[in-house]
C-alpha cells in the first residue's frame, strides 16, 4: 500500500488531488456522479463580496488541447455563499474544502476572506490573485510583487486559517511574486492560472469570445505550469498547489517532482467529469510503477537533477 | 446525467449539411424531450452538446448540421464506431402545462428536439401542430416525419421554394392552440416571442464548455436570476425570459 497523504499548509489531505476552482462548482453537479469524499478536497468556485453574473457570452471557445473561458468570476456574492451553498456543499462533503477568494480592492480581499475564515467547512483561503478575465483587479494584484505583498499581508492580518495565494503566469517572473507572498507570510501558493489567450472565427472576421481574450486551461499548458511551478519551488518554502492542465497520474508525479506538495485539476473536470476520481484511482498504481511508497518523498524531487 | 459508451448504428445525410445519427446504448437518463446529449471526439478537447430528436428503449437519434470542426467529425462517422457520451442533460420540456392543442415551432436544426416532443405530447392524447421554418426547399428535414405522427404541419420557406413563404411567424395565422414549444436560432425565437401572447417554453442554444452545470460557461439573464443553458435550460418558460 502507497501513501499518498500530504500535509497542505498544517493539515493533512488523504490525497494530492483537488479539483481547481472554477471547474467543481460547489461540488453538488459532480456528487451525483461519484463520492466526491475522496478528493482531497475541492477548491470552490471563487467568492467576490458582491454577487456577479461576469462576462457576456460567448464566453467559452475551443483550442488545440484546451479550451479558452472568459466566465468572469460569476457568483452569488459571499454572503449567499456562505448562507446558501456552504449548507448544501456540507450534505455532499465531509472534509474541509478550499474557499477560493476574489476581489476588485484590498479591502474586497479582507472581507471576504474574513467572512469564509470563520466557516467550519472552509479549511484554506485560496486568494486569487491572477483572474486574466475580470477589468480592474483581479489579475492586476498579482502581476507585480508589490501589490502581490500589499494583498497577502492584508489578508494574512485579518485571517486565522492557512491562506494560498493563487498566482498569475502572465508575469515575466513568477518566482519573484511567490516570494513576495512568502515574505508577507502566506502558508502557500498555488499556479499557474489560465494564461491570458484569444481566438479570432475566421468566418466572422472577429474574436470568438465576446470579451475577446480568455483564459487558457488545458492540456496545452501543462508544460508552462510545470516550468513555473518548479521556478517557484527554488524560490520558496512554502508549500506550492501546482496546476494547469493536469490530466493523468503522471503529470501529478512529474508536477509533484517539480516542487508540488498538492495538485489541482481543472479544465479536465469539464471534458470528462469523472477526471479527478480516475486520476486518484489511478495515482496509487503509478507510484508503485514508478517505485514511489510515499508521494510525500517525492515533492521537488527534480530540483537538483 | 450519465457516462456511456454508445455505438453508431447509422449516420446518414438529411440534406447537403444536415445529418442524422442513431446511437446504440444506455439511454435510462434520457428522461425528457428536449434535452441533450454531449459528445467526446477524438482530438477535439471541448464534448460537442446535440439535441435529443428521437429515443428507443437502447438507442437515441440526433440530428446535426456541420457547421464546424466537430460536426465535420462526426458527419464522417461510421457504422460501429464507439463514443464516450453524456446523456440526460439539461431540463427539457415540461408537457404537463401543454393544454389540449400545443403548437411546435422550429426552425432550421431547432426541429429535431420537437420530434420527440411531438411524440410524447401525442401519447399524452393531445391535438400536437407543427410549424417548420428552413431557408428553402433543399434544407427542409422531417415534414414526413412529422405528418406521419399525425401531427398538422405547416411549411414555410425563408425564399418561399416551398410551404408558406417567409417565417415561422407567417404561418401562425388562424391556428389555434393552448400552448406554444420553440426551438430553433435566437432571432426567430424572438419572433416568437414577439408575435403571440400564449404560455410557452423556448430551448436555447449557447457556446458551453462542459454541459453539465460546472464551469457556468453558458449562463445568461432571466427574470428568476442567473440560469445555466446546460443544467437550468436549455428550456425556459416564456416569463423568465428577458426580452
Amino acid at each position: 500500500m502507497v501513501d499518498m497523504k500530504v500535509d497542505l499548509c498544517g493539515i493533512t489531505i488523504d490525497n494530492p488531488v483537488i479539483p481547481a476552482s472554477g471547474t467543481f462548482g460547489y461540488g453538488y453537479e459532480f456528487a451525483e456522479l461519484y463520492d466526491i469524499n475522496i478528493l482531497g478536497t475541492f477548491s470552490f468556485k471563487g467568492a467576490t463580496k458582491e454577487p456577479r453574473f461576469g462576462n457576456p457570452t460567448p464566453r467559452i471557445a475551443e483550442t488545440p488541447s484546451g479550451m479558452l473561458n472568459a466566465v468572469g468570476l460569476q457568483n452569488p456574492g459571499v454572503d449567499k455563499v456562505i448562507s446558501e451553498e456552504l449548507p448544501k456543499l456540507k450534505k455532499v462533503f465531509n472534509k474541509k474544502v478550499m474557499a477560493n477568494v476574489s476581489g476588485f480592492s484590498v479591502d474586497d480581499y479582507v472581507y471576504t476572506c474574513s467572512r469564509l475564515d470563520k466557516c467550519e467547512e472552509v479549511g484554506w483561503l485560496e486568494v486569487n490573485i491572477s483572474c486574466p478575465n475580470v477589468h480592474g483587479g483581479g489579475m492586476s494584484f498579482g502581476t507585480s510583487p508589490k501589490s502581490a505583498f500589499e494583498v497577502t499581508s492584508a489578508v494574512k492580518k485579518a485571517v486565522k486559517k492557512p491562506v494560498i495565494i493563487k498566482l498569475s503566469p502572465n508575469v515575466t517572473d513568477i518566482a519573484e511574486i511567490a516570494k513576495a507572498c512568502e515574505d508577507a507570510g502566506a502558508d502557500g501558493v498555488s499556479l499557474i492560472n489560465t494564461l491570458l489567450a484569444m481566438r479570432i472565427d475566421i468566418k466572422k472576421r472577429a474574436p470568438l469570445l465576446k470579451n475577446v481574450t480568455g483564459g487558457l486551461s488545458g492540456p496545452a499548458i501543462f508544460p508552462v505550469a510545470v516550468r513555473m511551478v518548479y521556478q517557484c519551488a527554488k524560490a520558496v518554502k512554502i508549500p506550492i498547489v501546482g496546476m494547469g492542465g493536469i490530466s493523468s497520474a503522471e503529470d501529478v508525479i512529474e508536477m509533484t517532482l517539480a516542487g508540488a506538495t498538492a495538485v489541482e485539476v481543472g479544465a479536465e473536470n469539464l471534458t470528462d467529469p469523472f477526471a479527478s476520481k480516475k486520476i486518484i484511482e489511478d495515482l496509487p498504481n503509478v507510484m508503485e510503477k514508478y517505485g514511489i511508497n510515499k508521494l510525500s518523498d517525492i515533492i521537488g524531487g527534480a530540483l537538483n537533477g | 446525467m450519465k457516462q456511456g459508451i454508445f455505438e453508431i448504428v447509422s449516420n446518414v445525410p438529411l440534406t447537403k449539411n444536415v445529418f442524422k445519427t442513431v446511437l446504440h446504448g444506455d439511454v435510462s437518463a434520457i428522461t425528457r424531450p428536449g434535452q441533450f446529449i454531449n459528445i467526446r471526439l477524438d482530438g477535439l478537447y471541448l464534448r460537442r452538446p446535440i439535441s435529443v430528436c428521437d429515443l428507443s428503449e437502447d438507442s437515441v437519434t440526433i440530428i446535426y448540421k456541420v457547421v464546424g470542426k466537430g460536426t465535420e467529425k462526426m458527419s464522417g462517422m461510421k457504422p460501429g464506431e464507439r463514443l464516450d457520451v453524456l446523456s440526460g442533460l439539461g431540463n427539457g420540456y415540461d408537457t404537463s402545462v401543454s393544454g389540449p392543442s400545443p403548437l411546435l415551432i422550429g426552425g432550421g436544426v431547432g426541429v429535431p428536439p420537437l420530434y420527440l416532443l411531438a411524440k410524447e405530447l401525442l401519447k399524452e392524447d393531445k391535438s400536437v401542430s407543427v410549424i417548420l421554418g428552413f431557408n428553402s426547399a433543399d434544407e427542409v428535414f422531417y415534414e414526413e416525419e412529422f405528418k406521419a405522427l399525425g401531427c398538422g404541419v405547416r411549411l414555410a420557406t425563408a425564399d418561399g421554394s416551398k410551404g408558406i413563404k417567409g417565417f415561422v411567424t407567417d404561418a401562425l395565422s388562424g391556428l389555434e392552440y393552448s400552448y406554444i414549444y420553440t426551438c430553433g436560432p435566437e432571432p426567430m425565437l424572438k419572433a416568437v416571442y414577439k408575435s403571440t401572447d400564449s404560455p410557452a417554453q423556448f430551448s436555447f442554444e449557447e457556446r458551453m464548455g462542459c454541459g453539465f452545470g460546472a464551469c457556468m460557461g453558458c449562463t445568461c439573464e432571466t427574470v428568476t436570476g442567473y440560469k445555466r443553458i446546460c443544467r437550468d435550460g436549455p428550456v425556459l418558460f416564456k416569463e423568465e425570459i428577458k426580452w
